[in-house]
């Protein structure tokens, strides 16, 4: 019901991102999705990419700061607000989103959030038959 | 009025200056052999005795002290009198390891306050004066030994203590305080809010007189507070070890500060060979004290770095002159004020398993305000939570401000970003002005 996603901490200063993104490029590993957020001093570069295990075992065998960890993936209809529909389900059951990006697969949405309560999530996502994507499809579509 | 507060010992010559040490550091040592367990002990094991002192060079025959010989005798191991002899307490903080004390009779206590009014008198405070005192009372020997110097002097005196700015402010008006004593980043900060508030320290206030020290500045720093505030300021050395403010003190020539020789003797080492250096050059301040009964310290290694400034003072005080503080031969940092030792960041840091071991401290000096940043590096327990992180931040700045009383700006970063720790590590960036 998860996809791997890996975090990676990087110093808010040019030429940091870049040497994350040169690392991955010569390992293989390509990107599907990512985010970061911006704050004064660091941000955490969160992706979803091919691999992500060889990807996360490389990056730290680097000695890069880097977290491998679960994130939900579902994917929408593209209808106008699939998005809040889903949403609602989950804060209807008291349910926060701690972050959420997107991206679009074969012409559909796809959001990558983490909560702050997994359990639950996965109540509400199996109870209202939304449509989650496996790790290995991810994968394909590469 | 005279220009000196004791012109008996203030305009003694050279060799009258010398012939009192000599008489003064016989007694000393006989004192400490007969009253210091310590001291006793530690002559035995040379096979001294306080009758092979006949000169002044026998001196040299005398191990030095150190800051670990104050701990190691924690608390009153290393006094020359009994504890009922003694009247006051001062110790310094030291929670990575004990702490050191340092205790007076009141013979001491009257001789520290003489000191502090003898330096007093000498940059031009008179008893028609108001003095206001800015630091920190309570342990830190900033606070009550300036007060009794003061007092003694005979100056009005405002025990105002740290902090406050407002209310330092309204005393400056309403008391029409002329003399403060202040840490030069303060000095700048008291300005700071009066601008603020419409307050033009020329006019408003009848500040003529600032006394600074403690925290280290350079000739630029002294100058440009002296324009913001319309003062002069006088520069000062003192430690706790030596029993506080009143160690030496510049004179209105403001050119190196006159370290009272009828007190201490002065010896100016190499920290490495620890042998005497020419005069002239830098070294590390030794002081042996001359004119104590509690707890006389015999060739005590302040590990202050400085020199002796050659040649005669116009002023008429043949008092040898210390230059500026130029650093230290340990890696004591001063940080407005406060001595922090890395290893009491590092033992903070130590403890949080979020963090690695390697960490940079930086000192700067932005605006008139001097500044730490703490940056350390995060482990591999790294976690993928944004308020997780800002309250590891929050941590370990309130436990390091805990520490060492400063709070400095934390920063993560991630591993192998700061130099690595092969041999002796850079731990301590000091880009402050007053070193350079």
């Amino acid at each position: 019901m998860t996809v791997n996603q890996i975090s990676i901490f990087i110093e808010n200063k040019s030429g940091t991102l870049v040497k994350v993104l040169k690392f991955l490029k010569d390992e293989g590993i390509q990107l599907i999705a990512s985010t970061i957020a911006d704050t004064a001093e660091y941000g955490i570069f969160r992706i979803i990419c091919s691999e992500p295990e060889r990807a996360y075992q490389s990056l730290k065998a680097a000695g890069v700061a880097v977290s491998l960890c679960e994130v939900f993936a579902i994917q929408l209809d593209d209808i106008p607000g699939r998005a809040a529909d889903a949403i609602e389900l989950f804060a209807s059951e008291g349910i926060s989103i701690a972050y959420l990006y997107s991206f679009l697969l074969n012409g559909n949405g796809v959001l990558i959030f983490r909560t702050d309560n997994a359990d639950k999530a996965r109540e509400v996502i199996e109870k209202n038959n939304l449509k989650v994507i496996p790790e290995k499809d991810l994968s394909l579509l590469l | 009025m005279s220009e000196y507060f004791n012109p008996e010992f203030e305009t003694l010559t050279r060799s009258e200056i010398e012939a009192l040490q000599l008489e003064r550091l016989k007694a000393t040592v006989a004192h400490c052999y007969s009253g210091s367990e310590f001291y006793h002990k530690r002559l035995d094991s040379i096979g001294l005795k306080p009758e092979d002192i006949r000169t002044l060079e026998d001196l040299k025959k005398i191990p030095f002290t150190t800051k670990q010989d104050l701990r190691d005798t924690y608390p009153f191991g290393i006094a020359s009198v009994p504890l009922s002899k003694c009247t006051r307490l001062h110790s310094s903080s030291g929670t990575t390891g004990n702490p050191t004390v340092i205790l007076h009779t009141q013979k001491d206590l009257e001789q520290w306050a003489n000191a502090v009014a003898r330096c007093l008198w000498m940059v031009g405070c008179r008893p028609d004066d108001v003095f206001q005192n800015t630091s920190g009372y309570g342990m830190f020997t900033g606070g009550l030994g300036f007060q009794y110097g003061a007092e003694k002097l005979g100056m009005l005196t405002v025990p105002a203590a740290a902090g406050n700015t407002l209310r330092q402010l309204k005393f400056f008006t309403d008391f029409g305080t002329t003399v403060v004593h202040a840490i030069p980043s303060y000095a700048a900060r008291l300005y700071e809010v009066m601008c603020e508030r419409g307050i033009d320290p020329r006019k408003d206030t009848r500040l003529r007189t600032l006394v600074i020290g403690a925290e280290p500045h350079s000739e630029d720093t002294r100058k440009r507070i002296e324009n913001m505030l319309g003062v002069k300021a006088y520069n000062s050395f003192g430690m706790s070890e030596m029993m506080g403010p009143g160690v030496a003190f510049e004179c209105k020539e403001q050119n190196g500060m006159h370290i009272w020789e009828d007190y201490f003797i002065v010896e100016i080492v190499d920290p490495d060979t620890l042998e005497p250096v020419p005069e002239g050059e830098i070294g590390e301040l030794v002081l042996t004290t001359i004119n104590r009964e509690a707890m006389p310290l015999l060739r005590y290694r302040t590990r202050d770095l400085t020199r002796i400034i050659p040649g005669e003072c116009p002023c008429g005080r043949h008092h040898l002159r210390l230059d500026r503080m130029k650093g230290r031969s340990d890696d004591m940092i001063i940080l407005k004020g406060v001595n922090i030792f890395p290893i009491q960041i590092e033992t903070i840091l130590m403890q949080f398993k979020e963090l690695a071991s390697d960490y940079l401290i930086t000192l700067e000096t932005l605006e008139d305000n001097d500044a730490m940043t703490v940056e350390v590096e995060l482990s591999d327990m790294f976690i993928d939570d944004y308020s997780a992180l800002q309250r590891l931040e929050k941590e370990i700045t309130r436990q390091l401000r805990d520490e060492i009383l400063i709070t400095p700006r934390v920063r993560l970063v991630p591993k192998g970003s700061l130099p690595k720790s092969e041999g002796k590590a850079v731990r301590v960036k000091d880009l402050r002005k007053q070193y350079q």
